[in-house]
């Protein structure tokens, strides 16, 4: 790292982003040359299966993210030689960089990535349960309803460390509208999304009026919320997000079995065995918590719940726990790349993260509305 | 393909069935006893409920009152995967999700033989190639269902209802969008279906020259009624014609099967 050190920072940024894309090409052609062959797990009336890409996808995954790991720690306004900067990391707790390291860049790297995982796959759980890829929580309101309670508080002068709460209520809050508006003698996905549209449409209107209402220098902090920012993560921050993935994702790896059952529509749905509405029900609270929970610690970053479901599912096909897993993986995968990209593309100012996804994601949107257009 | 000896029935009815969808009650006080191990087709002209008995026979549809019952167990009062591994169903219009591959969709048929732990066990695997190669998909079994052609899409949802391993196969209009060639397919492999596998399986039909054909029962309905039932030559008359559908028929007899075959009289010619 030393001799990058000593080339200009352009160069050295160019570097970083070339061989982060270079690598993902890389991983991407290595699944597709991976059979799709499955292996299956039998002891006495256990039994189980996996798809084995999924499984070298992940690790693929986990590597890649592990790689983006150790650049995010030593990339920055203030470059640390590699060494000192992973062992700053994961020992030495009085280096000469600990503060940078972590208290700046590390946890603001974990968050990332577990907010990215949030996202992603409370997406995944959207698209699939709804049978349309267009779908995803920021789409349907969700992300609204948490940023008009914390737009409200920050306009309104608000304790900034109710924050958090006010947005992860705001969003469950919204869910919960959702879901009661979209009830008619059962809840319908056509329906769901409608309605959905709609209250993202008021919810809007909602913002935009608080942000004309009040005084312009805290309508600032609230635009600057708005975009998604995990500019001051701290520990705290993981803690939060990594305490709600480990409640969150295993009841989500589990009703995986239920949606597939779901995704065939109600009729053969019941008619397979399943309690439609309960399971329904059931998913749809997962996910709304997924993203309430993100949202509340990041703010409501767009794209992330709606382009990497779309990129796993290309990769590996229809829902199953495994593709759930791969794809949080691919979620923090994404968000921590986009971060890093914001902090150092026009480096000293760093734009947030949300700027980077929404500009990847706003073209890769059109392409797919296109596409679905098309097919239709 | 072995004789699951639990893919029998002893007897399924539907007694004094009220079905409505919160409006008007389209069935009103209707019992019937399906003969197992036959195929029965329900007949009957647009809006007279056939379609609606069917989705309460399949427990889509709970009854406003009367009960639906197999081996004399109202169906309502079972777990869901119970009643599911009797009674599987073949809905008109069946949804796939985008990109889904044929064994991907057979295989979710086996859900209600499936738990947390048990979820692809040797029985699975083998109801599901055993459906592939009954329906003739085996080569197929990795293909995405979107690029199948109509008929193949069609065996696809058999093959999945297959893989459930219910003794009750309910279908609704499973010849619909069907070329003649492909409904002929289709329904041979049902009776192959119900002779040598035993299973009872009532469908919604509106060809009634192929029902008469393939189904050993005909149920002919009118405003929520069952106006005949019996085998296709005590059903099938000019004057059930004109009572059910209002249309001047004759009834000839068919130079193949010697079955009735009904030739509508139109008018203006």
């Amino acid at each position: 790292m030393h001799y990058l050190a000593i080339t200009t920072p352009t160069l050295q940024r160019s570097l970083t982003v070339l061989a982060g894309i270079c690598l993902t090409i890389l991983l991407i052609q290595l699944a597709d040359r991976i059979q799709p062959r499955s292996y299956t797990f039998r002891w006495k009336n256990i039994s189980s299966r996996f798809q084995l890409r999924v499984i070298w996808m992940s690790l693929g995954a986990i590597i890649v993210i592990t790689i983006l790991v150790g650049v995010g720690l030593i990339v920055g306004d203030y470059p640390i030689p590699a060494s000192k900067a992973i062992a700053t990391a994961l020992w030495d707790r009085n280096g000469e960089y600990d503060f940078i390291v972590n208290s700046l860049r590390f946890p603001r790297i974990i968050v990332a990535i577990l907010a990215g995982m949030c996202f992603a796959s409370s997406g995944l759980i959207f698209q699939s349960l709804i049978n349309n890829p267009l779908v995803s929580p920021d789409i349907i309101g969700i992300n609204s309803g948490a940023a008009v309670l914390a737009v409200a508080i920050l306009a309104a002068g608000g304790n900034i460390a109710y924050l958090p709460y006010a947005a992860f209520l705001g969003a469950l809050l919204t869910a919960a509208l959702i879901y009661l508006l979209s009830w008619k003698r059962g809840i319908s996905a056509t329906r769901l999304v409608l309605v959905g549209i709609g209250i993202n449409a008021v919810l809007g209107a909602i913002i935009t009026y608080i942000t004309i209402k009040y005084p312009i220098e805290r309508v600032v902090a609230a635009a600057r919320w708005q975009a998604g920012t995990l500019f001051g993560a701290t520990w705290d921050d993981a803690r939060t997000l990594s305490i709600g993935l480990l409640l969150l994702l295993p009841p989500a790896f589990f009703l995986t079995t239920r949606l597939r059952i779901l995704q065939l529509g109600d009729e053969t749905a019941i008619t397979i065995g399943s309690k439609i509405e309960r399971d329904r029900l059931a998913l749809l609270a997962v996910a709304s918590l997924l993203a309430a929970l993100a949202v509340s610690v990041v703010g409501p970053l767009g794209f992330v719940a709606l382009i990497v479901p779309q990129a796993a599912r290309l990769l590996l096909g229809s829902i199953t726990g495994g593709v759930l897993i791969f794809t949080a993986l691919l979620g923090g995968f994404f968000l921590l790349g986009a971060d890093l990209i914001a902090q150092r593309l026009f480096a000293p100012v760093m734009l947030p993260a949300g700027v980077i996804t929404a500009t990847f994601g706003g073209p890769y949107f059109l392409y797919l509305l296109a596409r679905y257009n098309r097919a239709n | 393909m072995q004789t699951n000896p639990h893919t029998s029935s002893s007897s399924f009815s539907g007694q004094d069935l009220h079905l409505s969808y919160g409006g008007p009650m389209i069935v009103e006080g209707l019992t019937i006893t399906i003969p197992t191990q036959a195929i029965t087709a329900i007949i009957g002209p647009n809006g007279c409920g056939k379609s609606t008995l069917l989705k309460a026979l399949a427990r889509i549809l709970i009854p406003e009152q009367g009960k639906v019952e197999v081996n004399e167990v109202d169906i309502h009062s079972q777990s869901t995967k119970e009643i599911a591994r009797q009674i599987g169903l073949l809905p008109q219009n069946p949804r796939s999700p985008d990109g889904i591959t044929v064994s991907d969709l057979i295989q979710r048929g086996r859900y209600p033989h499936q738990g947390i732990f048990r979820q692809w066990s040797r029985e699975d695997e083998a109801s599901v190639n055993n459906a592939l190669s009954v329906t003739g998909l085996t080569n197929f079994s990795d293909k995405p269902i979107d690029e199948l052609s109509g008929g193949q899409r069609q065996r696809v949802w058999i093959a999945m209802l297959l893989a459930q391993e219910t003794p009750i196969m309910l279908l609704d209009e499973p010849t619909t969008h069907l070329d003649i060639a492909h409904q002929i397919e289709v329904l041979d492999l049902l009776k192959e279906l119900t002779r040598q596998h035993n299973r009872t399986i009532v469908m919604v039909l509106h060809d009634i020259n192929l029902a008469v054909r393939y189904a050993d029962n005909l149920i002919a309905m009118r405003d929520g009624k069952i106006k005949t039932f019996g085998e296709p030559h005590n059903v099938v008359t000019a004057q059930m014609m004109h009572e059910v559908f209002s249309i001047q028929a004759q009834i000839l007899q068919d130079p193949v099967s010697g079955s009735p075959l009904c030739i509508p009289v139109i008018k203006n010619t």
